[in-house]
């Protein structure tokens, strides 16, 4: 188990490390930071004053540790913008997009393991065919187009539903169903499959051999087992497909997250906010996906022993 | 009539009733592919409109069968009065060039890379395999917004962003593929028989790698197109007054209430070419993968 846990650690140290680095890089490559954001109106001793004080004309591998120094000591700059540190900018965001990926992902187990287990159930009738027609559209529906028309639907045309903020739980609804379209899709199809492969086992046909009834033998032995890999699913794919989708969905819904903050920044080039809300996101992610792979191998003895 | 050889008969008939031919879903999406390919390599002969031509005074016009209707402009013009149906035309031209060009990039890449971590083992398999569960990892709309805000939107450089937004898995299709095909015997039998590296690779690799990078390059094609109109929603993708679908959709927007014909078009084309490859991209994969069919 150790050994097995020590390897997920330096698996996501080494991919935030390389994270990192790329972001290094995608900033250098872009040619001179000075010329790159702060441009006009500046006097050439103000650049020359401003190039030295930033050690850009140090060597690259010299601006590189002083970097990481900075990444490890919590120092990622101030806000072009609005001049304040990065990491508050980006703290006082990070809950509404909480609520908002929190409330995506209940509406999406909610909908998505019921219909999964319908779509395995009835995968040769009508039913089948109809729930993966839904996880189809799911898929090919890009977020934004969900949104437009649902803004346009229930917004402009019915008067229904408020469009931009936060504040009520109505603002709640299109944000969520705008985000949980491609979860949807995705956590249905896992279940499903999972379903499949579980329903193909020896104990299933044991299970209905001692007499037991078919709703229990789908829901407790079926989903029971399937479970484990879905909730793997809801933790490494879920949590990717969120953070993409919140960038999209906030920045419609003027929502005070960070995926609205990430698109404004990398619209006005606020750098630095651009630079830590990619960081902090991907170490949410990597977070999210390595305590998935823990939770995972507590879960199934068979993974830790293989792995280690 | 039950005999010992009933479950091998059933499968038979199944497996040769399925995945062979088209159901009428697909069938109906070959037909709208041919079309659309076709309305994108044809759209300045389609229209008579050049999509960036403004005409102040038949602004904001609605399309065909309403009030105010333009002449000409079937499905409306926008709020510079530009022709909806030639934008929308020519930003699926540019979006079928963009997805595209990008699945290109990818397939080269991700199979380059692919071809390496399966031919050579040790280090450089396992760097590569470390980059592929790396990408698998980062929300690659993060990386996008990031590149894109750093290094401007140019057409180049949006490529580019797309050309890298898949190449992982083509890069874990062919190492599987090149991986299980070197411990085949019919490999060794070709080595035996003198024949070269080259050759082995061209006349026994390449064939069995054909049909999964199709369907792989078929999947990644709408996904592509995805990201693309999600790029240029946001603003950072296509740059105005160049139309894309997905730009046109975002700049739309603003106009909503009063002229929503100007966002509908667009999006209902996008969503057509994405439903019309993903159904053709499950065929080929149905088709591909025997495994599958038995489901």
């Amino acid at each position: 188990m150790i050994p097995y846990l020590l390897r997920l650690v330096v698996k996501a140290a080494v991919t935030l490390f390389a994270i990192v680095t790329v972001t290094f890089v995608a900033t250098r490559l872009s040619g001179n930071p000075i010329d790159t954001f702060l441009g006009e109106g500046l006097t050439e001793e103000g650049r020359q004053a401003l190039i030295s004080y930033f050690e850009l004309d140090r060597s690259l591998w010299h601006q590189y540790l002083a970097y990481l120094r900075g990444v490890l000591s919590g120092e990622f700059g101030l806000s072009f913008v609005d001049r304040r540190p990065v990491t508050t900018v980006v703290a006082e965001r990070l809950w509404p997009s909480g609520q908002l990926l929190l409330a995506s992902v209940a509406l999406t187990v909610a909908v998505s393991l019921p219909l999964g287990v319908l779509a395995a159930v009835y995968r040769r009738s009508w039913i089948g065919s109809a729930v993966m027609v839904v996880a189809f559209t799911g898929y090919a529906v890009p977020s934004f187009v969900l949104a437009i028309v649902m803004v346009l639907t229930f917004s402009y045309w019915l008067n229904w539903l408020p469009v931009v903020g936060n504040g009520t739980w109505a603002h709640f609804i299109m944000p969520t169903i705008a985000m949980s379209g491609v979860l949807v899709a995705a956590l249905t199809r896992f279940t499903r499959n999972a379903m499949l492969d579980v329903l193909g086992q020896d104990f299933i046909r044991t299970a209905r051999a001692k007499g037991l009834r078919e709703t229990r033998v789908v829901l407790k032995h079926g989903l029971g087992n399937a479970s484990i890999t879905v909730i793997s699913v809801i933790g490494l794919q879920i949590a990717g497909l969120a953070a993409a989708g919140s960038v999209v969905v906030e920045s419609i819904f003027s929502w005070p997250g960070v995926g609205q903050m990430l698109v404004n920044a990398a619209i006005l080039r606020d750098y630095p906010v651009l630079q830590f809300g990619v960081i902090a996101v991907a170490v949410a992610v990597v977070a999210i996906n390595m305590l998935t792979d823990i939770a995972y191998a507590l879960a199934d003895p068979r993974i830790r022993l293989a792995r280690a | 009539m039950a005999s010992l050889a009933d479950p091998i008969l059933r499968l038979r008939r199944r497996t040769s009733h399925k995945g062979q031919g088209a159901d009428i879903i697909q069938k109906i999406a070959m037909v709208l592919a041919v079309l659309l390919v076709g309305a994108a390599l044809f759209a300045p002969l389609l229209t008579p409109f050049d999509p960036l031509q403004q005409s102040l005074l038949s602004r904001l016009r609605p399309p065909m069968g309403f009030d105010r209707y333009a002449p000409g402009h079937f499905a409306g013009t926008d709020e510079l009065g530009r022709d909806v149906l030639a934008r929308s035309l020519h930003g699926l031209r540019l979006t079928l060039a963009l997805a595209f060009a990008g699945a290109v990039i990818g397939l080269v890449i991700g199979g380059l890379l692919g071809l390496i971590a399966g031919l050579r083992r040790g280090w450089a398999e396992d760097v590569i395999m470390a980059l592929v569960d790396m990408q698998i990892a980062i929300p690659f709309t993060l990386v996008a917004l990031l590149v894109l805000a750093l290094m401007g939107s140019s057409l180049t450089v949006l490529i580019f962003v797309l050309g890298i937004a898949g190449w992982e898995q083509y890069a874990r299709i062919v190492r599987g593929e090149v991986r299980r095909i070197a411990a085949q015997p019919y490999l060794e039998a070709a080595k035996t028989a003198g024949a070269g590296p080259v050759y082995t690779a061209w006349r026994h690799v390449l064939p069995n790698l054909v049909s999964p990078l199709v369907v792989q390059f078929t999947l990644a094609l709408s996904n592509i197109v995805i990201l693309e109109s999600t790029l240029s929603f946001l603003g950072l993708g296509v740059q105005p007054p160049q139309p894309s679908l997905g730009s046109m959709v975002g700049l739309g927007r603003d106009y909503m209430p009063t002229a929503p014909w100007i966002v509908l078009t667009p999006a209902a084309l996008i969503v057509l070419l994405t439903f019309t490859v993903q159904i053709l991209g499950d065929w080929l994969r149905d088709r591909a993968d025997v495994r599958l069919r038995e489901r």
